[in-house]
Order: C-alpha cells, then structure tokens, then sequence
C-alpha cells in the first residue's frame, strides 16, 4: 500500500486510518491547487522562461530561423537613445506622479478624515477617477487641454497668459500626463490612507490635546504622521509600481510624441514588441522592465516584512 | 490652590441629555472619586473637566478661575486614560518628556531635522531628560526609559502613563478607569500605589470608576452618578453606611445589599414576612417599602442570640460559598425572594444547614419608600426598647 | 499644589478667539478639498456639457457648460451609430464576468488547499504564488501573444480573458482570508459527512464572502478598463472592450467632433461609474482590502 510509505509523520494515532486521513488530504490538496498550479505554468511561469530565452536571440515574430546573440539585445538598449530616454521619461514621470500623488492623498485624507457629515461627499469625488476608464477619460483631458477649443487654455487667454500647448510642448507633454496621472491616483491613495487614520486610536489624539499638542501642524507631527509610517510605505511603493506601469495616457494622448518627448517604457516595450515585431529585442527590454518592478516588490516585501507593530 | 468648581454643568448630544445639573465642590488635594453604572455620564464629566468634550452649558473652574474656554493643554489638568493612550512610536522617556517639550519648546524647535538647528533647545533638553528621570525614579521605571510601550506589561504601561501625568505637575489629576485594564492582582496593587501617590502629592485628584472597591479604598469623598446627575456625595463611610436611595445603596458593597419587600402596618411599625419589627415610620399605614440589610448584617441565629434590638426571619440555604476566612452563605426566604449573608469563618458557620432563623440588627435596616428614597425611621422611646416581647412578631416562635 | 504660573496662552484664548479660530480651520479644510473637488471633477463636468452641446458652440470655447442649443440627442445618437458603442459595453461585461468566475474558481479550491489542507508541493506553490503577485501582465505578454498567434487564437474572447484565469492575486488575498476560518468547524464538517468539496463551497467560501466580494470589486474595475492586453490581442472592433472601443472611436472620428467623442467617453465610462455611486461604500472597501492587503 502507498498509504504505509506516507504514514510515520502521522504516528499515535491508529495506523490505518490516520493513513487513510491524509492520503486524502494529499490527494484532495494536490486536486484542488491543480488548476491554479497548471494556469501557473501556462500563464507565467512558461512565458517568463521563453522570454528569458528570446531575450537572448534575435527572434522576429514571423521568423523561420533565429539564432543566439548571448546579451546583444541589452547592449543595444544600453546604447539605443530611443530606450534610454524612455527610461530616463518613465523616471521622470515617477518622480512627478509619486510627490504629488501621494502626498496630495495624505493630504486629502487628513482634511476628510476630520469631516463627518461632509466626509462621504468628498470621498466620493475623489474616488470617482479611480473607477472610471481612463481611456474615456485622457480622450475628455485632451479635449479640455486642446490649445484652441480647450476650456483650459480658454481661461488661460482669459487672464492673459495665453495660449499654452500642453501636449504638444515636449518639455510640457509629460509633465502634463503626470498631473493626470496624479488625478487619477489621489483618490486611491486617499482611500488607503484613510485606512490608516482610522486604525489611529482617537484616545492619542486626546492624550496629544492634554499635552500640549495645540495646532494641526503639531497633532500631524507627533502622531499621524509617525503612525501612519507602514502606510505611507506601503503607498509610496504601490505608487511608485503602478506610476512606473503608465501606458493608457501615452497610447491614446501623445503616442510617446511629440518628437519622443513623453515616450515611456512600457510604450516602447509595446512598439517594439507589437508594432515593429523585433520580438527578442522587446523581450529584453521587457526583462528589463520586470527588474524594475522586482526591485520595487522586493522593497514592499522588506518593508511589509518589517512592518512595524507597536 | 486647586479647588475645582463644577457649577450647573450641564450636556446633551443633540437632544439627548447626557448630564444635567451638575453642582461639585472639589476641595485641593482632595481625593474625589465619580462612580457609576457604565452610561451614567462619569466619563464624559471627567472629559469635560480635561476640556476634551465642550459643555452645553454650566462652568467649571480651577483655583477660582474660570476654564471654560480654555483648551486642555492650557487648563493645567493631566490625564491617566482607560487605554493608557502612550504614544506607541515613542520611547518612555519621550512619551514622558512630551508634555515638557510642548511646554518649553517653540513649534520650529520641535520640527524634525530644523529642530537640530536651535541652540535653546541643546540647553533646555538636558533640563527636561532630568525631570524625567526624577518622576521615573519615583515610580521606579528609570530601567525603562529607553524601551517602547509595547515592550511594557499591563503594570509597567500604567506608571508611565502616570509618570506622564506627574511630570507636568498638574493642579488637577483625572483619571479615566485608570485600573481597569490590568488584572485582578495587580489592580490591588496599583490601587495602594495610587492612594500613596495622591498622598505624597497632595494635589487634587478626580478619579472615574464602575468599581466600588476603588471608590470605597482610594477616596476622599465619593460622587455616585445615575442617569446624568449626582446621585449622593459623601464619605465612602457615608455612602455605605448611609446610601441616599436603593441605587446607591444596591451599587455599594459586596456582596450587594439584601432588598426585601415589606409593609408599613397599621400602628406605623414595618411588617416584614408578617413579623413586626421595631421600627417606625413616618409613612402611611399600608405603604410599601423596601428594607435594605447588608449581608454582614445577617447572622444565621442559634436562640441565645435573638437578643434586643434583633429581628429574625426563617430561611433555607441553598448554598455555602467558602472565602476561607468568612462565607458567603445564599438562603431562600419567603417572597420568594433570595438573601445572603456573609459570616466569619467558625463553628456556627460549619452548622449551619437546611432551615435556619436569620437574625440581623433592625437597627442596621436601611428604610427605602415606594419611590425608592431612604426613609429614617422615628427615634425609639425608651418605653418600646424596655418591652421586649414587641421585638419579634406575634407569629414568630423562637 | 503647583507653583508654577499658568502658561501665558492660558490668558489668551478668549471664547470669541476660539470661535473665530474654528470658524477659519473649517473655511481652511473646506476650501481646499472643494478646490481639489473641482480638479477632480472638471473632465466630467466637461464630459458630461460637451457631450450635449452642437459643434458650433464646442468650437467656440466659452466657459458655459450648459449649451445655448440642446444638442444631446444628437451627439448620443450619432455616437450610438457611428460605433457599436453597446457592443464595446456588453464586450467589457463578458470580458470581467468571465474572468472573475474563472478566478474564483480556479482561486478559491487553490487558497483553501494552500490554507488547510497539507500536501506535497504546498510550499513552493505558494512561494510561486508570492512570486507571481510581483509578475504585472506586460511580462507574458509577449510569449503569450506568439503562443496565441501560433494556435490562431488571436481576436477571440479567451485570447482576451486567458492570461487573468489565474489571479495569484486572489489565491493570496483568500488564503489569508481562509487561515483564520476556525478548524473546529471543518472538522465538525468532515465528522458530519461533507466532502472536501462541499466543505470548500458550503462551509468556507460562504465566511469569506467579504473578501470575494472586494476581490471582484477589484478584478471587474481592472479590467473593464484595462487597455494594454486587448489592445495587443484584439483588431476586430466587435470584439473590443469599452478602452480599446474607446480609443478605434476617437482614431476613426476625424479629429474634432467632440460632441459625439464625449458622448462616447460618458456612455463608455457610465456603467461602472453609476455601479460605483450607488455601491460606494462596498467599492471603497474593495479597494482599501485589496489595496492594504
């Protein structure tokens, strides 16, 4: 019997049936996290092998023959200018969307979070991005921002500073697509940063008021923000993961334009990959892309991991 | 001085009254404890005292001065919470130095990183870290100092919670159920630590509590709230020798005072199970009442000890519980109705058994009318105390 | 017992003083969240008055949202013909309702083996599972499409739905969520007869209802607006999901019809946004699970 081969762990209880008992657990575990394991396999882990080894030769979709090329294709993005100023675009943006997104939440949710009747309203503005296609939307924001017809520069003309081209200024184009991306992320940060306030026990703010702490600036400094720490992490990574994945903007305002301008990383992944089928070289840009990525994960787990529990 | 004075105090959530009509002298130095059934609006005085929750209307006022308008940092009144509410970031020394460093430092020279700048701040730190280290050592913590609050037990959280209160030196201290979260052992403890803290301190003390051991070992004077108002405010003594009404007198003591329905018969003298007691009224014949008998009033009689000035009534036990040096014994009486009694470890406890006469003092009756108001029965003539066969009822055979 | 003078802001704080200090903190706190609101809401707004207004008045860039001459109908309806519009909705619904069903019960028997049940392989499944939480769509993105194309299955539902079958995602979320389903029960289940499959579909997935109801809120706000893989996998315009549809509309509408391109935009936008405003509270506490984790 295979049962007597898996038995021993199982000892003090009656052989046979303690046997019996997590032979069918075995076999009931192993059933039910086969669907997901064999998805796994299929829709991850295979890929990522393949793309490992695409990455190293120089496959054209389409392409009879191909060969190895050991790292060529990352020395050529190393040296290609159109992907370092993706790359150095994608920083760029991260490092306008983080502040402002993250911050303007806290910042929201400090002020909401002390509302209580007009607490629901604000949430949902804010939140309303967060569930509406940002497809639909970026299409809206071109038209608000369209130097002519746009009601934005309208006003700007209005005040007398004029017409200002948003989109198609290149030092404009992706500061502008930041703020976008800011709008849609306050509110979820906000959400999650109300999480966190609410977790605040109301009796420190009252010991805090005792104490001496008589003004927001310095309720904020000696307890929200030290408690709100782990959050504020755990934003500041999500933000950073999900700003550093910006695509929908790009593709459907600027297309990476003008003259590469608001030209991203994932946009170039895309070209390369789909557009112009130089397959190898998009997976290695993509593998380049997933280090990225990893790096921020591997932040998040570290900082999770050492999450402080007062 | 730190005479606190409530005047006519008064709160209500919307239309819900919460408190109304409260009038409280508080002496300085005086050990004053509010207690309660939970909702009976203690927490939101002591609260409205610490200026964290504004009063409808009324006022109070410290040392003369009215503080209705100030904030709680301003109103010189340290807190000791249910939750200890430490600042979890923060190291017990800095949990303790925060309301000295809100005190003497400007905002700038509290802001992270700016505040390194400022030389006053290098002159005043060394001033504040030996004030903390003064109230640490009163209290025996200064081996704490550097760690968290969560690496503290229930005991050790509870002194720098206090330490945070001292080193402010208040006039006032409030205390908000400070001992409730710690275990039965340690509250003991705790309890005698605080009477001698309030001792050597000699600053006013406010203390909340459902607990009525606390009230009746830590106080000097004991305010009992029901529903909003001050019930009865007095000397634990007081309290409990002389409760106001039934609420008061079935909230004090343990175990809780023995109530019994009886009647005022038609001579003014109280009827309890038929047997007439020699205890007059004031009240019209017919009325009820309800006699209030503290258990460690009641004795289990042998005959020798229905003497004058006793009462008996028959009872069964139903059961013993044994506390080593006294028992708690539960008898069933006619009524039906349920009494105990609590008697001193011995001989007499070790007998007793199936139908017994309760004796107790009839002097000791506590006189409750229908509405529940404490009734002081009419002085005795000496003619009544000499003619002892009126002590025990007609129908009650010894 | 105190010897110390009362601090000096003591004398200071006058009932009015604290009044007026009030009254300027909430005209503070109020003003800026209703300056950030109309940030926030300025492209709806101006989605929602484009939308009914002619060509006439969009070109003429006014400020005035509402229109001189009403010109919604026509913008819905030129929107509604130009665009199978519907379509690109019901393509969005079959896209998140077959995903989500297909997570959850790939996900749910997967979490609880990994939460209950010991079996060979449970660890390094479930360090896979970790691994893959860190792994976004765009990686496989490309074996997948050269897998997809070789078998013909490019511009088809499944290409669409087949890399989100499997949410790591929801395997992690729901086994955290099963670890703290008390044993006693299962076994008082196991005692009375269930099988484990009953167990998992009648006993526990029940209890974990608030973390399968946030999950969803999460998967179907994901991808009905997600544009990345449909865009890679999809060319048949009757196939697209509401971004893609999105984006062929305002490709093939010459340039500047912005009446019809925000009539699309809102009909496009309207059904998860109107789910959201009358299941608020649920969406937030979706997200605010899913997102702290």
């Amino acid at each position: 019997m295979a049962a007597t081969a898996i038995s021993s762990a199982e000892a003090g209880l009656p052989q046979g049936r303690a046997n019996r008992q997590a032979l069918v657990e075995k076999l009931v575990g192993m059933g039910f996290a086969f669907p997901a394991f064999l998805l796994l396999l299929v829709i991850i882990i295979t890929p990522l092998i393949v793309l490992f080894y695409l990455s190293l030769t120089d496959y054209e979709l389409g392409a009879l023959d191909f060969r190895s090329v050991g790292l060529g294709n990352f020395q050529k993005a190393m040296s290609d200018p159109v992907f370092r100023r993706s790359l150095w675009n994608t920083v760029l943006y991260v490092s306008i969307v983080l502040p402002g997104a993250v911050g303007l939440g806290l910042l929201v949710a400090v002020l909401v979070h002390s509302r209580k009747r007009t607490r629901s309203f604000y949430e949902m503005i804010y939140f309303l991005p967060v569930t509406s296609t940002l497809i639909a939307m970026a299409t809206v924001w071109q038209v608000l921002l369209h130097p002519r017809l746009g009601p934005i520069n309208a006003f700007l003309r209005q005040i007398g500073i004029g017409e200002v081209a948003f989109l198609s200024d290149p030092s404009l184009a992706l500061p502008t697509i930041a703020v976008i991306g800011i709008w849609q992320l306050v509110g979820f940060n906000m959400v999650l940063f109300l999480a966190g306030l609410s977790a605040i026990p109301k009796d420190l703010y009252e010991a805090a008021e005792i104490d001496g702490c008589a003004n927001g600036i310095d309720r904020f400094l000696t307890i929200t923000w030290p408690l709100l720490g782990p959050t504020t992490m755990f934003v500041i990574i999500t933000t950073s993961i999900t700003a550093f994945k910006v695509f929908d903007t790009v593709a459907v305002m600027t297309r990476g334009g003008p003259a590469g301008a608001s030209e991203v990383l994932l946009y170039a992944v895309y070209l390369e990959g789909f557009q112009y089928f130089h397959t190898a070289y998009a997976a290695a840009l993509t593998i380049i892309f997933l280090v990225f990525i990893l790096i921020f994960s591997v932040i998040q787990t570290f900082v999770i991991d050492r999450r402080v529990h007062y | 001085m730190a005479r606190v004075e409530l005047r006519a105090l008064a709160k209500s959530f919307g239309a819900v009254p919460v408190l109304s009509g409260i009038d409280l002298d508080i002496a300085d130095g005086e050990f004053l404890t509010l207690i309660g059934p939970s909702g009976c609006g203690k927490s939101t005085l002591i609260r409205m005292i610490a200026g964290l929750e504004p009063q409808t209307s009324g006022s109070i006022s410290i040392g003369g001065v009215s503080i209705d308008h100030l904030r709680p940092h301003e109103r010189r009144v340290a807190m000791v919470f249910q939750s200890y509410a430490l600042y979890p970031h923060m190291s017990v020394f800095s949990n303790i130095a925060l309301p000295l460093t809100m005190q003497r430092l400007s905002l700038w020279e509290r802001l992270p990183l700016i505040k390194l700048l400022s030389s006053r701040r290098r002159r005043v730190m060394p001033e504040i870290a030996r004030e903390v280290r003064a109230i640490a050592e009163q209290l025996q913590i200064e081996h704490l100092l550097d760690r968290r609050p969560a690496r503290l037990s229930g005991g050790q959280r509870q002194r720098v919670a206090l330490g945070r209160a001292m080193v402010r030196h208040p006039d006032v201290f409030l205390m908000d159920e400070p001992l409730s979260n710690l275990d039965a052992k340690l509250r003991v403890h705790m309890r005698t630590e605080l009477a001698e803290l309030h001792q050597r301190l000699k600053t006013t003390f406010i203390y909340v509590t459902h607990d009525q051991v606390e009230a009746m070992t830590m106080s000097d004077r004991v305010a009992m709230m029901d529903a909003g108002r001050i019930l009865q405010l007095g000397t634990p003594t007081e309290l409990y020798e002389r409760p106001i009404n039934i609420k008061v007198a079935s909230f004090i003591g343990s175990p809780a005072i023995n109530l019994l329905k009886a009647k005022v018969g038609h001579d003014g003298y109280i009827e309890l199970m038929d047997r007439r007691l020699t205890l007059q009224t004031p009240l019209e014949p017919g009325a009820d009442v309800t006699l209030g008998i503290r258990p460690e009033a009641m004795f289990p009689a042998s005959s020798e000890e229905i003497r004058t000035g006793r009462a008996s009534l028959p009872a069964s036990l139903r059961r013993k519980e044994n506390l080593g040096s006294e028992f708690i014994l539960h008898f069933d009486v006619a009524g039906p109705a349920s009494v105990v009694a609590r008697v001193p470890a011995g001989p007499v406890v070790q007998a007793v058994n199936g139908s017994v006469e309760l004796s107790f003092d009839v002097a000791a009756c506590h006189i409750f009318n229908e509405q529940g108001e404490r009734i002081e029965p009419n002085p005795l003539d000496s003619c009544e105390l000499s003619r002892p066969r009126t002590l025990v009822a007609s129908g009650g055979g010894v | 017992m105190s010897t110390q003078p009362l601090p000096p802001s003591a004398v200071q704080t006058s009932p009015g003083l604290a009044r007026t200090r009030h009254i300027l903190g909430l005209v503070v706190t109020h003003g800026l969240l209703l300056t950030g609101a109309a940030f926030i809401l300025l492209p709806f707004v101006w989605m929602l008055a484009t939308s009914i207004k002619p060509p006439d008045e969009v070109f003429t860039a006014t400020f005035s949202l509402w229109p001189k001459r009403f010109y919604g109908v026509e913008n819905y309806s030129y929107a509604l013909t130009a665009a199978p519009l519907l379509r690109f909705a019901l393509n969005g619904a079959i896209l998140c309702g077959g995903i989500l069903i297909i997570q959850l019960l790939v996900a749910i028997p997967c979490a609880y083996a990994l939460a209950k049940l010991r079996f060979p392989g449970r660890d390094v499944l479930f360090v896979l599972v970790l691994l893959g939480l860190a792994v976004p769509v765009q990686v496989p993105a490309l074996p997948l499409y050269i897998g997809l194309a070789n078998l013909g299955l490019l511009n088809t539902y499944f290409s669409m739905m087949v890399p989100f079958f499997l949410s790591v995602f929801a395997i992690f979320l729901l086994r955290q969520f099963f670890k703290s389903f008390p044993d006693d029960i299962i076994h008082a289940a196991r005692l009375d007869g269930m099988s484990e499959f009953e167990i998992v579909w009648r006993v526990v997935t029940p209890s974990a209802w608030p973390a399968i109801a946030a999950f969803s809120v999460f998967s179907i706000v994901a991808h009905w607006n997600d544009l990345y893989w449909p865009l890679i996998v999809i060319t048949d315009a009757s196939l697209a999901p509401p971004p893609l549809g999105m984006m062929f509309f305002a490709n093939a509408e010459t340039g500047s019809n912005y009446g019809a391109l925000t009539a699309a935009a809102t009909i496009l936008t309207a059904p998860l946004v109107i789910t959201f405003l009358f299941a608020r509270r649920q969406f937030i506490q979706g997200i605010t699970m899913t997102g702290v984790k």
